[in-house]
């Protein structure tokens, strides 16, 4: 079974999200949360990692983190999915294991 | 109270929520206005999401301090610089940031909004001409 | 432990220092019951510089400082009543913090 990693830190600050996408396995989920959402947006420097990650594994961005900073859904990267606190629940159960990459 | 009016430039590098230091920076240029000096606040890097309009986090529990900045004019800060760079690389334009006004009640003198987006020079005068550098 | 006041035979929590604890469990009474203890009764006046910070938290999410709340009462009720002597002689342990603490906000950011 694969992996659900979860990035909270901006990719703009922290190499946390390229270390997780250059590790992720095909098949694994990568969650955007806290300060992660912002590699989630169109427009961005970021956008090559996430489009080229996007091949191979599942993106999702928490809502409720998305929604605190002032965007909406429609300012995501298409092929990136939202998912409230439940359905965060529900990929933790789905995968293996969640590994956090702080 | 010091008749020598400093420059102060509140340097803002962080986003909102994630850390503390978005909090932290408003309270203290909220306190420091108190004091009479000549206040600039920069915003740079991922500073520029403290500014984002739209701000919401009632789902995560925690305060929304984002119309907070709108206080700032009452304040007397006149001066809030973004720095153009960090708003493109995040795909970000001043459509996307809060307006903040400003008016003088004795003179009646007014700016509809004192929130303004300037290139790297500019940026690098603005630290140059500070008497004290605050970061945050 | 938490001190509490009465107000009509219900309990409200207060920090140490006298402030409610909860911004959303205000009512009107809360400002009359703590201003009794300040041997204060509220007029009308009173109630206009009370509701004038109720509204003012509500929009910016901050109790304003002393200054910038003379400004702003200037502003909106009128320059007689933007002076902190009027202010002053409304709320005599100063505006800010005892007529915050009526409205049951927050101490104001910068007040020690």
């Amino acid at each position: 079974m694969s992996i659900l990693h979860t990035v909270n830190k901006s990719p703009f600050e922290r190499n946390s999200l390229a270390s997780c996408l250059k590790f992720a396995t095909p098949g694994a989920a990568v969650l955007l949360i806290e300060d992660g959402v912002y590699a989630g947006l169109r427009g961005t420097t970021a956008v090559p990692l996430i489009t080229d990650a996007l091949e191979r594994v599942k993106i999702y961005v928490l809502g409720p983190d998305l929604k605190a900073r002032g965007f909406a859904a429609e300012r995501l990267i298409p092929g990136i999915g939202v998912v409230d606190y439940a359905q965060f629940v529900a990929l933790a159960v789905q995968h293996a294991k969640v590994q956090a990459w702080l | 109270m010091s008749e020598t009016i400093k420059k102060f430039l509140y340097l803002n590098r962080k986003a909102p929520y994630g850390t503390i230091y978005a909090w932290e920076s408003l309270e203290v240029v909220l306190i420091g206005a108190a004091f009479d000096q000549e206040v600039n606040l920069l915003f740079m890097d991922d500073g520029v999401y403290q500014l984002t309009k739209g701000q919401d986090p009632s789902g995560i529990g925690m305060k929304n301090f984002s119309p907070t900045y709108r206080t700032l004019g009452d304040y007397e800060v006149k001066n809030i610089f973004v720095d153009r760079d960090s708003l493109a690389a995040r795909g970000l334009t001043q459509d996307d940031l809060l307006q903040i006004a400003w008016e003088d009640l004795d003179t009646d003198e007014s700016v509809e909004n004192i929130v303004t987006v300037v290139d790297a020079p500019r940026v690098s005068a603005l630290m140059d001409a500070a008497d004290v550098v605050f970061s945050f | 432990m938490a001190d509490t006041i009465d107000v009509d035979g219900k309990e409200f929590a207060v920090d140490e220092e006298g402030y409610l604890a909860n911004l959303n469990d205000w009512v009107p009474g809360v400002a009359t019951v703590m201003a009794k203890q300040d041997n204060l009764e509220l007029s009308q006046d009173h109630w206009d510089i009370i509701n004038f910070l109720r509204e003012y938290y509500e929009e910016y999410q901050i109790a304003p400082a002393v200054r910038v709340l003379t400004k702003a009462v200037g502003k909106k009720l009128g320059a007689d009543k933007g002076n902190s002597k009027y202010l002053y002689s409304l709320f005599p342990y100063g505006p800010a913090k005892q007529a915050c603490r009526f409205a049951g906000l927050p101490k104001p950011t910068g007040c020690v």
